[in-house]
């Protein structure tokens, strides 16, 4: 099986590593994944209270090609998206972008999971009810 | 100069040599006769050469040439090793022990017997990928009628006390089979000095071609039989229907004469190589090596590094052709079940590669490995939460997991 241009792309560039302060209160975090599962994406957003845009985002995967870079490429979407906006980014979206084989939708779904748990980690920190997805 | 991609990946398959094309390539165009052929010459040229690569591969492992059934490789072998031993001394017993570690052919093979009847034990090793004689002679019952245990582990290269099991199925009077498929070639197999009484083993993996194989089946003390599994025409002593495939034996026969000569000098070589190898990667934080590091095959390593992902680090050395353990490089997304059953946690076994080297690996492809292999590894890592969590001393089977 060959790899899409574009996670190859992500792979050997990834946008946006690193590590934001998971105790400050505009930061939220998303870890998903188990490592008997053979992967684990940790996604972080910092919000801007006032305006509830997502001003930066970082990721750290322990994954395949594909998991990598869909997580990269889901903190180059996040950036500037409000909120709600970013709790319409669908795994689809990151399958149709990167161009994932079936064998590798589920690094997108986790990818997806990563955004979403972010997101409900800093709605509690803020003292919102999480959004229930499933 | 060095040239990209490189091969690491002998185990999986090795590169036809080239004496082993020059053998065949006149038996694609001008000796094409059918080898049963028995009243033309184009019969009898075919026979002739089907009989010198008998000889062949009978001189490298100690048999007579009659005891070797030609078939289209060591799948097909392991199943007409054990499915044929099933059949023809059913009456004697229906029992077969076998190691949980096995290749599938065997595994899958002894599955379905049981269906047809059997009761398989299916003994587990030790962590370094060995089964002991101790456990065999607990498993042993008035049933049992076959052991089959690999000679050396596909993955992992650990090489099992053949010898001594084969002294203990003799003992009971109980047949042995091993797939010997990864040590034919590769370290002295002497059938008569181990025991054996069915090995199996295939042409790709020791420089010759695909699709050819043979069985090895004693012939004395004691006299062993199969019941044929594909019939027909009554070739290969009624064990093994099918007009004979005349290039490929060639093909085989060449590999076995060559890998005759040069084991003993390539082996010394590949383990120095190996060693090199393994000794820097090693050098890495938090990298592990799988199996037994005494009782292994020359050329092979598997080493795990934790923290980061198999399939994730192959993308990271895309000019290196090695294989992994992990789940994303199988279609089922399980990890190797090989390294599961040494009892590895599921996260090691998603972390390993396997390094196969080969009569053509180079020095300067080994330092180009090692290399590279380092260069990913610490990027990875960089980017691995696991590796981040781990350094801040996170003991990560304290934090709670979303299994999906």
């Amino acid at each position: 099986m060959a790899y899409s241009e574009k996670v190859i792309d992500h792979y050997q560039n990834p946008r946006n590593i690193g590590t934001l302060d998971k105790t400050s209160q505009n930061v939220g975090t998303g870890l998903v994944g188990a490592p008997e599962c053979g992967d684990v994406m940790r996604l972080q957003i910092k919000v801007n209270d006032e305006t509830g845009i997502i001003e930066d985002a970082k990721f750290k995967t322990f994954g395949c090609g594909s998991a990598i870079a869909s997580s990269s490429l889901a903190t180059e979407w996040l950036k500037g998206k409000t909120i709600d906006q970013a709790m319409e980014i669908d795994n689809m979206d990151i399958v149709e972008e990167l161009a994932l084989p079936p064998v590798k939708i589920h690094c997108s779904v986790l990818a997806e999971d990563a955004i979403k748990a972010a997101i409900n980690d800093y709605r509690v920190k803020k003292g919102i009810e999480p959004i229930d997805d499933k | 100069m060095l040239k990209l991609p490189i091969y690491l990946d002998n185990n999986a398959t090795t590169k036809p040599d080239p004496q082993v094309v020059e053998a065949m390539l006149p038996y694609f165009t001008e000796f094409y006769g059918n080898a049963a052929s028995r009243n033309h010459s184009f019969g009898w040229k075919a026979e002739e050469a089907v009989d010198y690569a008998r000889q062949q591969v009978a001189d490298l492992i100690n048999a007579n040439s009659k005891e070797i059934i030609f078939t289209s490789g060591a799948t097909e072998s392991n199943n007409l090793a054990i499915k044929g031993v099933f059949e023809m001394y059913r009456e004697k017993g229906n029992h077969i022990i076998t190691v949980n570690i096995e290749h599938k052919a065997v595994l899958d093979t002894c599955r379905h017997l049981e269906k047809m009847g059997a009761e398989v034990t299916y003994l587990k090793p030790s962590i370094d990928g060995l089964v002991s004689i101790e456990q065999i002679k607990n498993a042993i019952k008035p049933e049992t009628i076959l052991i089959t245990v690999m000679y050396a582990n596909n993955e992992i290269g650990c090489i099992n006390p053949i010898k001594e099991i084969g002294e203990l199925a003799h003992q009971n009077n109980i047949l042995f089979h091993t797939d010997a498929t990864q040590a034919i070639g590769k370290i002295p197999v002497d059938v008569i000095a181990d025991n054996i009484d069915l090995a199996s083993f295939s042409g790709h993996k020791i420089y010759g071609p695909k699709g050819i194989g043979a069985l090895y089946v004693r012939r004395k003390n004691p006299r062993v039989k199969v019941t044929s599994q594909i019939d027909g025409g009554g070739h290969e002593r009624g064990m093994r229907s099918g007009t004979l495939n005349v290039t490929g034996i060639v093909g085989l026969g060449k590999a076995c004469e060559i890998a005759g000569k040069q084991m003993a000098e390539e082996s010394q070589r590949l383990s120095k190589l190996r060693d090199k190898l393994e000794a820097e990667l090693l050098k890495l934080e938090e990298t592990y090596l799988n199996g037994s590091i005494t009782k292994r095959l020359p050329h092979v390593s598997n080493i795990s590094f934790k923290y980061i992902e198999g399939e994730g680090l192959m993308m990271g050395v895309k000019d290196i052709a090695v294989s992994s353990g992990s789940a994303c490089t199988s279609a089922s997304l399980e990890p190797s079940y090989v390294l599961k059953n040494l009892g590895l946690d599921d996260e090691l076994a998603h972390s390993s590669l396997r390094f196969g080297l080969g009569r053509f690996t180079t020095e300067e492809e080994i330092d180009y490995t090692i290399e590279h292999v380092k260069t990913a590894v610490t990027k990875l890592r960089e980017m691995s939460p696991l590796w981040e969590m781990f350094k801040e001393g996170i003991d990560l089977k304290t934090v709670e997991w979303t299994e999906h």
